[in-house]
């Protein structure tokens, strides 16, 4: 391991080996974030909670989970078979917290409603 | 078992070597072993917030939400508090309404934090010491900023108003722990505590790697060996972290 020599060339066209820093793709995932960040607070402050406004929420938070995986965790410049291996447990880690949620809820509702 | 004949006679079509893409020998994911397993160690790590989110969505939806507006809220243990009137205080700012100031703070201090952790592995790509030493003890400097502020927070949070809330038998709570919650349904606390506190712990084990990695580097490790790919590996650790703030934040601090 201790002469391990990395096989895959890291200089994909993305990284100057011994150049300059390549920073522009990194401060436009910041730029968004942070902007996504700041509409999410003045939703908070100026529209009233709702149903509505948390589909907002949490759609902006997937945006923001977008940027962070694909440019910050760099997973956009993966193989595709690498990208999928990843998307398909969470997409169906998502449908299983939505499923889980909704089920227990209604399941909750029936035993607790009952005598009511 | 196989009969041993039948074996041979059927082998006769794997003479020739296979050397499609996921025949062995190469990487058909371009990314290294370890890298892989990080990710999936952080797909499994997922799975253990899915559950607490899960845990979060259903507890809360089997108690009564607020309906009333902000100006008129009241603590009480009946229904759900609302994030804004929780979490409004600010250090050095004692008794003012500062809605969700601070946390936007601690927000912006971990997704900084995890630029910083980019910038390394980008130096690091470029097999610059300096550079990847120089943001390391960047990010470790708002993780441990980080990690202060949660401090700060849960002290708050567990120490309580100077008022408290009078409850039903005529006593009165201050602060939340695991068994008495002066902002709402003991479980709001409870579930305060586990989640912040494992996403906490998180921030912790990324400081102690990343402590490990701004030595090695130092002694230059990373260097002799030819690559930096260890930063990387802690790199997609850090930023999961930053990940499961985002989530966390939202369903627990804006919904």
């Amino acid at each position: 391991m201790a002469h391990h020599a990395p096989e895959h060339d890291y200089n994909d066209g993305t990284h100057a080996v011994h150049g300059k820093a390549n920073v522009k793709p990194i401060l436009r995932a910041l730029a968004w974030i942070v902007g996504i960040t700041a509409f999410e607070f003045l939703l908070a402050f100026t529209m009233p909670s709702s149903t509505l406004r948390n589909s907002i929420f949490i759609i902006l938070t997937i945006f923001k989970a977008f940027f962070i995986v694909a440019e910050f965790m760099h997973l956009r410049h993966e193989t595709k078979g690498l990208i999928w291996s990843i998307m398909v447990p969470m997409a169906l880690l998502v449908w299983l917290l939505v499923a889980l949620i909704t089920e227990g809820s209604a399941v909750g509702e029936a035993i607790f409603s009952a005598y009511k | 078992m196989a009969n041993p004949t039948t074996t041979l006679q059927n082998s006769a079509s794997y003479e020739a070597p296979r050397s499609g893409t996921w025949d062995g020998g190469n990487e058909p994911f371009k990314a290294s072993y370890g890298k892989l397993m990080m990710w999936f160690f952080l797909l499994s790590d997922a799975f253990t917030f899915a559950a607490f989110l899960t845990t979060y969505g259903m507890v809360r939806h089997r108690h009564l939400a607020y309906t009333g507006t902000a100006e008129a809220f009241k603590f009480s243990q009946a229904y759900w508090p609302i994030p804004e009137k929780v979490f409004n205080s600010f250090p050095g700012l004692h008794g003012m309404d500062i809605p969700l100031a601070f946390v936007a703070l601690m927000t912006m201090i971990l997704i900084v934090s995890s630029v910083t952790m980019v910038l390394a592995v980008e130096a690091g790509h470029r097999m610059d010491k300096d550079d990847v030493q120089k943001w390391l003890l960047w990010t470790l400097l708002f993780g441990a900023m980080f990690l202060g502020c949660q401090a700060w927070e849960w002290t708050h949070f567990i120490t309580g108003s100077e008022h408290g809330l009078k409850m039903a038998d005529g006593s009165t709570v201050f602060g939340a722990n695991l068994q008495v919650n002066e902002y709402g349904p003991v479980l709001f606390a409870d579930l305060f505590f586990f989640i912040t506190g494992f996403h906490g712990t998180h921030v912790f084990s990324g400081l102690c790697l990343l402590t490990y990695a701004f030595i090695a580097t130092t002694n230059g490790t990373f260097h002799k060996r030819g690559h930096y790919e260890m930063i990387e590996k802690i790199g997609l650790y850090w930023h999961f972290v930053d990940l499961v703030w985002v989530f966390v934040f939202t369903f627990f601090y804006l919904i």
